[in-house]
């Protein structure tokens, strides 16, 4: 796609083929939105009508013949393509003298604009120049740090630092707001970083999957939805608690792991996806239509919270949690438990995975992934090392579907659409597949990226009052998952760490030499 | 007999449209082996852009109906082939020789990029159209029961038949058709004997794009209300049409896309809480067809390498 740099080319016929190509781009770009961005519908008594939209299209057309001439120009057909010095960044090759010129104007004019930006309220100015500068800083930050210490065993120390931080992270700031009254958004906070855990530990979930066993499941919501669903059954028929559902979710989506897994284990690749996407539909449609045991759309709600060992959290019970310790009533408190009861799970789910890669049957998953034939030819037996990674794959999004349904206290089919699938599978793979650490950032960033974009208003000040970057969500994250595919296959953190090294070859003992040769 | 007569004439025009479908992700499967998950969405850009150009051409006043037809076929059909030649060369062309799944990956991506642009520039209600084809014949009356066979049913049809005719050919006793076949078999090999193989492959894409405009639009005539979502569960259908027909083969997919049509009307029609299931009965049957006959009616047995 990228066309080679050609060095003996002057920069009159650079720019010349880069005019004409970036022609043929606004061409294409005209064709496709010419009726789609050019002309809206509008519903109207009469029936549907038209109403032209020149401008949208005429902006949408400019802004790919000047994005792709500024790209041919600068990046593709560039002698020194501008990305170059950037991407130096988070390497450790040696920086040129024009590096060193293209960062600093990038940093000064950067932070000019901020600076110009925050005087006279410019929002989206500041924003596109503070994440600029941030980019910027966090690369020269690591250049520095890798340049004093370059051994630092990096992936370690950022895992422990991660689950500290996230293990200490609601206490502190709790203790910090209740000291001093920072007037921090802790509600959303903590609910944002529920939300974030629930797909780490989904991730994780799938990860084993697909990461580890290299079967591509575009269903895996389904697990998700019957962990949920036997949870809320269980609960609001029988009156039992979390606690005592959790495992029974997490076996029943086990099995069903293993009902569905069974017939589908002799299809390849993408085969195996298609059916693993119908059999989500399918579970989704009958929790749709089995009005009298699901309730069908309107789906199931009071679904009890989850209690610390059979202290609950609400106000009304008497012992409640706060009586019980002899504290306050605080509704946070309840948040903060469920916050570490998901934390919980999905740390036993990152264990669990990365104990079972050291074990036969993890060797065997990952054999598997690599080369099915030649795995079979070694004597393993293919069906049941599917099997297992899909029933284990499923036990946890069965259990991550139950602490749902204890979060919502409330769930419908409507949580469990192909979407849904579709998002965990993203984080899997854009995280890089089989990287635990990779499923965790791609996770903060994917979900915390579009909460963010929910509440940014300064989106609103560049677009206009009317925009909503909520109706943008699901195009951006279509777009990114395009995008840092095609940018990086391999995912964010792309190299996976190997499950088995020869650590030192030990020099065969010169007498076995000798007795091997008599 | 009667009521099983009109389901069955419901059912063959259904098949046309997942037929239609179905071809596009037969070709695109054949010859890059990829599933081109983004198939199902084209055919819904496809059926919007028939839908503006047709309210496009009433408001410039052309009011006589089989000519604005062929206009909007002609226009539908090379505007979603630009979609379908750009999504291959965006999505699909820098992945060619990366992992298996990772063209897979782009294809969901890009399936959710097609309806998310709908959604966002058209808005996400229900696109209604008024009749456009009327009117119709009745066969025969039984017990009080019509059968019917209208003309839009008629169209659709033989439009199908006739495009099916149309491919056939071009992919028997044209250069291009056996530049895709030379490429299906091997691709090194072809570019080595001067096929342009990128070219073909991207003809590949467009071809099929075209005819899910053209299904596009024929499900616009036969339903009148179009909305963002319809790409996806038809896309899911034609897929296990042409998987059910045998990947790679043309009037395998025409003949799945049949089979299917007529498995969902009759299990709407007959089965107990049939018209909430159908959708059930169609995947139920992709799953049963991929681990009873995985090379499907008319595929060929395909051989894993080492």
């Amino acid at each position: 796609m990228i066309p080679l740099s050609e060095p003996g080319k002057s920069f009159g016929q650079r720019l010349k083929s880069a005019l004409a190509d970036a022609i043929i781009a606004g061409w294409i770009a005209f064709f496709l939105f010419s009726l789609l961005l050019g002309v809206r519908t509008v519903d109207k008594v009469t029936g549907l009508t038209l109403a032209p939209r020149p401008g949208l299209l005429a902006i949408a057309v400019g802004i790919v013949v000047f994005g792709r001439l500024l790209l041919n120009l600068f990046v593709w057909q560039a002698e020194h393509p501008i990305t170059t010095p950037f991407a130096k960044l988070f390497t450790s090759k040696q920086f040129e003298r024009r590096d060193l010129i293209v960062l600093g104007s990038v940093a000064f004019v950067s932070t000019l604009v901020f600076i110009i930006a925050s005087i006279v309220h410019a929002a989206g100015f500041q924003l596109v120049a503070a994440c600029l500068l941030a980019f910027l800083g966090i690369g020269t930050i690591r250049r520095v740090i890798v340049y004093f210490f370059p051994n630092l065993p990096y992936a370690r120390i950022f895992t422990i630092g991660g689950i500290a931080f996230a293990i200490l992270f609601p206490l502190v700031s709790y203790l910090l707001e209740k000291a001093f009254h920072l007037g921090l958004p802790l509600r959303y906070l903590f609910d944002l970083s529920i939300l974030v855990l629930t797909y780490v530990m989904l991730g994780w979930g799938l990860n084993i999957v697909v990461g580890l066993a290299g079967l591509l499941d575009l269903g895996y919501v389904a697990f998700y939805a019957v962990g949920a669903y036997v949870f809320a059954l269980l609960a609001t028929h029988f009156g039992l608690g979390f606690w005592m559902c959790l495992p029974v979710a997490g076996i029943a989506a086990a099995l069903w792991g293993v009902i569905l897994g069974f017939p589908v284990l002799r299809l390849r690749g993408d085969y195996l996806a298609i059916v693993t996407l119908a059999f989500g539909e399918i579970v989704r449609i009958i929790l749709i239509n089995w009005t009298p045991v699901t309730n069908g759309p309107n789906g199931i709600s009071d679904i009890p919270k989850p209690t610390f060992f059979g202290l609950p959290f609400s106000a009304q019970a008497s012992p409640n949690f706060a009586s019980f310790f002899g504290l306050k009533y605080d509704p946070l408190q309840g948040i903060i438990f469920l916050y570490y009861v998901i934390l919980g799970l999905a740390l036993v789910t990152n264990l669990v995975t990365i104990r079972l890669r050291r074990l036969p049957i993890g060797r065997a998953w990952e054999a598997m992934r690599e080369d099915e034939i030649a795995c079979r030819s070694l004597g393993i037996n293919t069906t049941i090392t599917k099997l297992t990674a899909f029933a284990t794959g499923a036990l946890f999004g069965g259990l991550a579907g139950s602490f749902f349904a204890t979060r919502q206290g409330f769930i419908s089919p409507e949580s469990f659409t192909f979407i849904e699938s579709a998002i965990i599978l993203a984080i899997v793979v854009l995280g890089g597949m089989g990287s635990q650490l990779g499923v965790a950032i791609a996770a903060i960033v994917m979900v915390g990226g579009f909460e963010a974009l929910r509440h940014t208003a300064g989106l609103q000040s560049v677009f206009g009052e009317g925009f909503d970057p909520a109706l943008y969500r699901m195009l951006l994250f279509g777009v990114a998952m395009v995008g840092i595919m095609v940018w990086r296959p391999r995912g964010i953190v792309g190299s996976r760490s190997p499950t088995i090294v020869v650590h030192d070859v030990k020099p065969i003992p010169k007498n076995l030499v000798e007795e091997a040769r008599a | 007999m009667a009521y099983f007569l009109q389901q069955l004439i419901n059912g063959i025009a259904l098949g046309s449209i997942y037929g239609l479908i179905a071809i596009g992700y037969t070709m695109v499967y054949g010859i890059i082996g990829m599933i081109n998950f983004a198939h199902g969405d084209i055919f819904m850009v496809g059926s919007f852009i028939a839908l503006i150009a047709f309210l496009a051409l009433v408001s410039l006043g052309l009011t006589f109906v089989p000519l604005a037809l062929i206009i909007v076929l002609v226009i539908a059909m090379a505007l979603t082939a630009v979609w379908g030649w750009t999504v291959e060369r965006i999505a699909y062309r820098p992945l060619r020789e990366s992992f298996r799944l990772a063209p897979l990956i782009t294809a969901i991506g890009m399936s959710i990029v097609l309806q998310n642009f709908i959604q966002v520039s058209q808005g996400a209600r229900v696109k209604p159209l008024q009749p456009v084809v009327t009117g119709g014949y009745e066969l025969f009356v039984e017990n009080g029961f019509e059968v019917n066979l209208s003309n839009i049913q008629i169209l659709l049809v033989v439009t199908t038949f006739v495009l099916m005719t149309v491919f056939w050919l071009i992919i028997t006793r044209t250069a291009l058709g056996r530049a895709q076949r030379a490429c299906e078999q091997d691709r090194l090999m072809a570019s080595l004997s001067g096929v342009n193989v990128d070219r073909t492959i991207s003809l590949t894409f467009v071809l099929g794009a075209a005819l899910a405009a053209v299904a596009g639009l024929l499900y616009l005539l036969y339903y009148g209300v179009i909305d963002f979502y319809i790409g996806f569960v038809a896309g899911i259908k034609a897929f296990t049409a042409a998987v059910f027909g045998g990947i790679g083969s043309l009037p395998g997919a025409m003949l799945g896309g049949l089979i299917i049509g007529l498995i969902e009307t009759f299990w709407s029609a007959y089965a107990p809480s049939g018209p909430e299931y159908k959708d059930v009965a169609a995947f139920s049957m992709l799953a049963i067809v991929l681990i009873f006959f995985p090379t499907g009616l008319l595929g060929r047995p395909e051989v894993e390498k080492v």
